[in-house]
């Protein structure tokens, strides 16, 4: 057979075509379910992980059921009632391009060691692709209890050190509110100091910037709902406490309209 | 680039000759040092040397079984369409080799992140396949791809040894530099950050280059 005619190279080229998107299809819908299941665990881990709770990949379903406690999707400061996509499977690259009241994120409550927890995903911009993380804040809506930092491909040794302890241990403590502004924390080169600053990596200043960006970005969504939340834990009101209130207040009304009623019968 | 030989069927499966498709490559052909091929990958990831490592496997997969199927196919290829070919072999294997790592080292894959798709313009794969693979049955072609990979190994994993040593002072991720060396803690050693820069890996692949035709005769040229 003449390997060069041109009617054999045309069905070489479609078999070959063919043949080798069929493996390809077979491999990626067969290999699916375990790629979905590695970033599934990735992200409950990494959520973990901005809370202090530092486990296993494997481990991550077992402990996210135990700590987090309300999975919340918020639009322009309010909860979202029944979402149409639930939390965790919200996809951040599109969100943050949408307008800030635009926006519906994820929110997740979690409860530690007996203390209110709120975990706020965030996305951005690094040098080569994108950042993202977790940052989780105290019940007050403002200190920082830890955050978690992961990218796609900074350069190793440089952008990438922001998912490294070194930059990610200065964030607990810090605050993201001043005299009830919103405020974010600046990602400074060198002289950070106060509540308010941390550290950049030196070397990958493009990184820093896109974190610091990303920071502010995404916080600022929460800001609304946030001080709503931390507003209502200063007083705490319960509900049922409130309840009662309404019902003392009906009841003497109603006896305070039987009297009226009562004298006006007499009067007559 | 001729090694078009005609092989005898008794030839024993380790015959000298096949000893040296899997050794030549590591000295007297490096596909890097003497073919100076597959640069790119060497200075993109060797900053530290575990993303090295699992580069070189990757490599030495995609190289061994692109050889050996390049090699079964060698008498049906039509020869107009044959760099196209050998391109779909190569892409097709890494998409699987980049799939199975995202399904089962997901931690690696993440590493390697973009490199893994970049082993398809790795040029020292497409250069075997044309000058090896073609013409050659395909346990010859699977010794040459082995040799070949191992050869591409060798050179990262020095590189990478050298650059994650002297620019993070880490190796595999561990710090072998004592803490107290560093300036830092009162000492007098501070890593040098030039070596986790791209043109520090062409530095160090020279270097090896210049002691390995120093000390390898055959390959001082006149």
């Amino acid at each position: 057979m003449d390997v060069n005619k041109n009617s054999y190279t045309f069905t070489f080229a479609a078999i070959m075509v063919v043949v080798v998107a069929a493996i390809l299809s077979f491999a990626a819908t067969s290999l699916k379910p375990f790629q979905d299941k590695n970033i599934d665990l990735e992200s409950k881990q990494n959520i973990l992980k901005s809370i202090g709770v530092e486990i296993e990949r494997d481990q991550a379903d077992e402990y996210f059921s135990k700590y987090i406690k309300q999975q919340l999707v918020v639009q322009d400061g309010k909860v979202v009632e029944n979402p149409e996509v639930p939390a965790l499977d919200i996809n951040m690259a599109k969100e943050i391009k949408k307008d800030g009241a635009a926006r519906t994120l994820p929110l997740y409550i979690a409860e530690k060691d007996g203390n209110t927890c709120f975990i706020l995903p965030l996305r951005g911009k690094g040098l080569w692709g994108p950042v993202w993380g977790y940052i989780s804040l105290e019940s007050d809506g403002s200190t920082v209890i830890g955050a978690n930092f992961d990218h796609e491909g900074e350069t190793p040794g440089l952008g990438a050190e922001i998912s490294k302890p070194i930059f990610m241990d200065q964030f607990p403590g810090k605050q993201i509110m001043k005299d009830g502004e919103f405020v974010s924390i600046e990602v400074r080169k060198g002289d950070a100091s106060g509540d308010y600053q941390v550290d950049g990596i030196s070397g990958g200043t493009i990184t820093s910037v896109g974190v610091d960006d990303m920071l502010e970005d995404c916080i600022a969504n929460y800001v609304a709902y946030l001080d709503k939340v931390s507003a209502s834990a200063q007083e705490p009101v319960s509900i049922e406490k409130m309840e009662m209130e309404i019902d003392e207040l009906m009841d003497s009304t109603a006896t305070q309209q039987d009297s009226i009623t009562a004298v006006a019968l007499i009067t007559e | 680039m001729a090694e078009v030989k005609e092989v005898k069927k008794s030839e024993p499966l380790f015959s000298k000759k096949n000893k040296g498709l899997i050794t030549d490559p590591l000295n007297d052909s490096n596909p890097i040092t003497v073919q100076v091929l597959g640069i790119c990958s060497a200075l993109a990831i060797t900053v530290q040397l575990k993303p090295a490592v699992v580069m070189s496997i990757s490599v030495l997969a995609v190289m061994a079984i692109g050889n050996v199927v390049i090699s079964l196919l060698r008498n049906m290829i039509p020869s107009r369409i044959r760099i196209i070919v050998q391109l779909v072999v190569v892409a097709s294997l890494v998409i699987l080799v980049n799939e199975v790592l995202q399904a089962f080292a997901y931690d690696v894959s993440k590493e390697l992140s973009v490199f893994v798709g970049l082993i398809i313009t790795n040029c020292i794969i497409m250069g075997r396949f044309e000058a090896f693979a073609l013409a050659n049955k395909p346990w010859k072609s699977l010794l040459d791809g082995i040799g070949n990979a191992f050869g591409y190994a060798w050179i990262l994993i020095a590189v990478a040894f050298f650059r994650e040593l002297l620019g993070s002072g880490t190796l595999w991720g561990i710090q072998v530099i004592p803490n107290s060396w560093y300036i830092d803690n009162g000492g007098f050693y501070s890593n040098n950050g030039f070596f986790l820069f791209p043109p520090m890996a062409l530095i160090v692949v020279g270097i090896i280059i210049w002691i390995q035709r120093n000390k390898n005769t055959k390959l001082i040229e006149d």
